[in-house]
């Protein structure tokens, strides 16, 4: 088991990594994917299998296709000679190995961390259905809700180059009535 | 089932949390610390799974009904932010969040 453990461990680490250090964007999204599996890989080895199912669906399907289609709209394809960290990267890089130094410690010191795991720890579809629409039935109506506005939000955001475009247009044909270049090349 | 101890798994979480955090803080892309972000996230999410499964109390399924509606919220953060990298793209020209530092129209 402990093999398994660390092959994901690898595998997702590497992918992550990859996907923060590399230049070529559309090869950040595909190492972002490649973590994103290794979570799943890892819910699935903890039990949980309607969790990892959900994390390929949403994580690989939706938000690693989101965000090429993302990194093909803004044309990050071009290779920029700008250089790729930020000026200030050694203070994040502190600041990162700082967290990680301390949430490290904070693990290692801790009680918690030493608990054996539960015998039979299941989260069936039944029992997360049912929790569902008992206990958690007022975050699920939130979460409808948040779902509708972020993709109207979402739509209204990426929506607003037609109105602002056709505003100075329209001033333009306002005040020069007679256009002197030709249809076709405005 | 598991052998694995509990705080491999946090040392894992942690170690993707501080990937990200270094992503999202170094990186001058926008896209890219977007990914950072998520990263974040999903290191929380399996924060919260690896507590659920070695908690004493596993038949209550709160970790993993918490983790599904985390996922949920990323899915939304996720849509929403890109649409703002493409809206300030189409502004600006660039994604180079260095070059971004107005707050002017």
């Amino acid at each position: 088991m402990e093999v398994v453990f660390f092959i994901i461990t690898v595998l997702t680490l590497a992918g992550a990594i990859a996907a923060m250090s590399l230049r070529h964007l559309v090869h950040c999204a595909l190492c972002l994917a490649v973590a994103f599996g290794g979570l799943a890989a890892f819910y699935l080895q903890l039990n949980a299998q309607f969790i990892g199912f959900a994390q390929i669906l949403v994580y690989i399907g939706a938000v690693a296709v989101l965000i090429v289609f993302a990194i093909l709209l803004t044309r990050g394809i071009e290779s920029a000679p700008q250089p790729l960290f930020s000026s200030a990267w050694p203070v994040g890089l502190g600041v990162a190995l700082l967290v990680f130094g301390s949430l490290v410690f904070a693990i290692q010191s801790s009680s918690v961390a030493q608990q054996q795991a539960a015998p039979s720890a299941q989260a069936t579809i039944r029992t997360i259905g049912s929790q569902l629409m008992t206990n958690f039935v007022l975050p699920l109506e939130l979460i409808a809700l948040l779902l509708t506005a972020a993709l109207i939000g979402a739509v209204i955001i990426a929506m607003q180059e037609p109105s602002a475009k056709s505003t100075p247009m329209k001033d333009h044909a306002a005040s020069a009535p007679i256009p002197s270049v030709p249809e076709e090349q405005r | 089932m598991t052998s694995v101890p509990l705080h491999y798994y946090l040392v894992v979480s942690a170690a993707l949390f501080a990937i990200g955090l270094a992503g999202a803080l170094t990186r001058r892309n926008a896209i890219i610390a977007l990914i950072g972000i998520e990263l974040m996230l999903n290191a929380a999410n399996l924060n919260f799974i690896a507590f659920w499964r070695y908690s004493p109390k596993a038949e209550a399924v709160t970790g993993v009904m918490f983790v599904l509606f985390s996922i949920g919220i990323a899915a939304a953060e996720a849509a929403v932010g890109l649409a703002l990298i493409i809206a300030i793209y189409r502004h600006y020209r660039t994604t180079n969040l260095d070059e971004i530092s107005s707050m002017k129209g």
